[in-house]
């Protein structure tokens, strides 16, 4: 590539450039969020994306406003590439008042209804029927919208996920279906939890099957925006997405598990590192990338920051906001 | 409108809520060309259309997980399972998504989905097609639950049900659908959480719901006779329920049996009757009487199921008990 091509690659708004900032916020997130979690500032469990930031990346990449999405229990990634308000994250998951959810979902069901965020799920494969609902409403309201479905390729094994595929076809819903296979079904690898191939379950539904390296932030946008583009014409579109899970299955996990190798080898596969080549490739300054490094992580800081100086929920309010409100509808 | 049978009732609920509002669709299995196996949503394909009548596949879990997508996406499903009993494939969806999904979300948004579960023996229809569930979903909050008796109640609750913007349990008896009562051509609008003396007495308090209403009503005839005089309280709503209404009706009589189909223990009947303990006991005069089904499965033959449902006989002796 000659170096025209490449300022045009990467200057002004490039989507690679853009991609990477989305991986480098969820980056400095998580890495964030797993110091606070040791030094015993996060409550409760917390399952952490690093490594699986270009999955969240390309796909939210490929999503207009009017489009929803519903997530798992490892769901960071996908919310902040959505664009959640920093701030209130932080604060959720410290357990604060100002927090997205008033400090009462944390980690697990951090939601932005303003962003079309059904909520992070406690539930392995819940995400899939609420998407399915979702998808339903984008449906019969004609708003124009898609739904998207994360899910683990552990919930391959979850009926809901095998009944929702059924009804997606059955009514042709404008739907993704969007599978972070990292190999893992928390503890156990899933070559022996699941026999079944993704992609053989979509065919047996009709579904379109889109697999694609999930490690590399580009190819998953090319392929997110393919099945965008099928779900919104066409219907329902299985994305499948091959990442790596770099910490435990939830943090504090020591995972003796898994060999040495193979934790080993996956920093080669880092899809930071990848993009950031890329991008240094393409003739971007490494200082200039470093140099957004440091904003990201001075941004995380700051959230941290706010997040300790916020007030605590209160408990009284809490208990008075089981229902909706009367009068409030 | 006399004479309206209580399905009846049901489906004209359904299909006014429809015409009020384009939001309110339906879900579930064979509701649509079948008109639902009780015929619960007879002839609203054809008024509404497949997109607001929906036949969905056997996938009771997909359907209510579903339904809190779609209530979420600014409809408001109304969710058929075809059995009480069917629930139990549903569960996460209930319980977990929809019952905490404002609450958990801080109050972000509303999950406007009513699912409607018919219950109860009386068919022989066995353990799985029999059941009374609803102190399960009454023990989780976010979800109201519930469980009218009379046709008219059938009518105004369901409305209530679905223009209630959080998730509620609509609990219908299916020994009642084939009950005719009057349905006044305006009826009115019910508030939940309200219950209704169904009798007024002086002697006893009679707490029931759904069917045992009528069996209640039956064991007041029989007492009346006897110069015993019950009131019935008819609850209609289970969560929340009118605690006020109960109380000061046991200020009146100072006696209470409480009395459902359901399995006594751990029953509805449990809570109300620790409730009356609770806050009431300066006005009773004896302990707290409770009226249930046995617990076992319900069982099948028509012998062993009439046994097994709690009827005046049964509610009438416990009444003659707390006044001993």
């Amino acid at each position: 590539m000659n170096s025209r091509t490449a300022k045009k690659a990467i200057g002004g708004n490039s989507r690679l450039l853009d991609l990477h900032r989305t991986m480098l916020l969820i980056r400095a997130t998580e890495t964030a969020l797993s110091k606070l979690f040791a030094d015993g500032e996060i409550p409760g469990f917390i399952h952490l994306s690093l490594g699986q930031e270009a999955v969240a990346a390309g796909v939210c990449s490929a999503l207009g406003p009017a489009d929803t999405l519903a997530t798992t229990h490892r769901g960071h990634g996908h919310v902040i590439a959505r664009g959640i308000d920093l701030g209130g994250f932080f604060k959720e998951l410290m357990g604060r008042e100002g927090g997205q959810c008033k400090g009462r979902s944390g980690s697990m069901h951090v939601a932005d209804m303003g962003l079309g965020i059904l909520g992070a799920n406690g539930i392995v494969g819940a995400s899939v029927p609420l998407a399915l609902g979702s998808a339903l409403a984008h449906q019969t309201r004609a708003t124009g919208g898609i739904a998207v479905a994360f899910f683990g390729d552990g919930a391959m094994a979850e009926g809901a996920l095998h009944e929702a595929l059924n009804m997606a076809a059955l009514w042709s819903l404008p739907m993704i279906f969007v599978c972070e296979n990292n190999g893992w079904s928390e503890f156990s690898p899933t070559a022996r939890q699941f026999r079944g191939k993704l992609a053989n379950i979509a065919g047996a539904f009709g579904i379109r099957h889109i697999h694609v390296d999930g490690n590399d932030a580009e190819a998953t946008a090319d392929a997110a925006r393919e099945a965008a583009d099928h779900a919104r014409a066409t219907g329902p579109v299985v994305l499948e997405c091959m990442t790596t899970r770099f910490h435990g299955h939830f943090e504090g996990d020591p995972q003796k598990y898994r060999d040495s190798e193979e934790m080993a080898a996956m920093a080669a596969g880092d899809p930071v590192a990848r993009s950031r080549a890329r991008l240094i490739e393409l003739g971007m300054a490494a200082a200039d990338l470093d140099a957004i490094v440091s904003e990201t992580e001075a941004r995380v800081a700051a959230a941290v920051e706010a997040s300790r100086a916020d007030a605590l929920p209160d408990f009284d309010a809490t208990l008075a906001d089981v229902y909706t409100p009367m009068g409030a509808h | 409108m006399a004479d309206t049978r209580y399905i009846r009732a049901i489906n004209k609920a359904l299909a006014d809520a429809m015409d009020a509002d384009a939001s309110v669709v339906l879900m579930g299995e064979d509701i649509a060309d079948a008109g639902g196996s009780f015929k619960a949503t007879r002839g609203l394909l054809d008024r509404f259309g497949p997109a607001r009548v929906r036949d969905t596949p056997i996938s009771e879990g997909a359907i209510v997980g579903a339904a809190v997508g779609a209530a979420l996406g600014g409809l408001k499903p109304v969710v058929e399972i075809m059995f009480m009993d069917f629930v139990t494939l549903a569960m996460d969806a209930l319980v977990n998504q929809a019952a905490k999904s404002r609450f958990m979300f801080g109050g972000q948004a509303s999950v406007p989905m009513v699912v409607r579960l018919p219950h109860g023996g009386g068919l022989n229809a066995g353990p799985q097609h029999s059941q009374c569930l609803e102190a399960w979903f009454a023990h989780i909050p976010g979800l109201k639950v519930l469980c009218p008796a009379t046709v008219e109640d059938a009518y105004s609750l369901l409305r209530a049900a679905i223009d209630d913007p959080d998730p509620v349990v609509f609990v219908e008896n299916k020994a009642l659908y084939a009950m005719a009562g009057d349905l006044p051509e305006e009826p009115a609008r019910a508030s939940i959480g309200k219950a209704r003396i169904a009798r007024q007495g002086s002697d006893v308090t009679l707490v029931t719901y759904g069917a045992t209403l009528f069996n209640c009503l039956k064991a007041a005839d029989a007492l009346a006779s006897d110069g015993i005089s019950a009131e019935v309280v008819d609850l209609r709503s289970l969560q929340p329920w009118d605690k006020e209404t109960v109380l000061g009706s046991v200020a009146r009589t100072h006696r209470a049996v409480v009395a459902h189909e359901a399995v006594r223990s751990f029953g509805v009947g449990a809570e109300i009757a620790a409730v009356i303990g609770e806050e009431g006991f300066d006005d009773l005069d004896a302990p707290v009487g409770r009226v249930g089904a046995p617990f076992m499965p319900v069982p099948f033959a028509r012998s062993l199921e009439s046994r097994f449902i709690p009827d005046a006989a049964a509610i009438q002796a416990a009444v003659v008990a707390s006044l001993a």
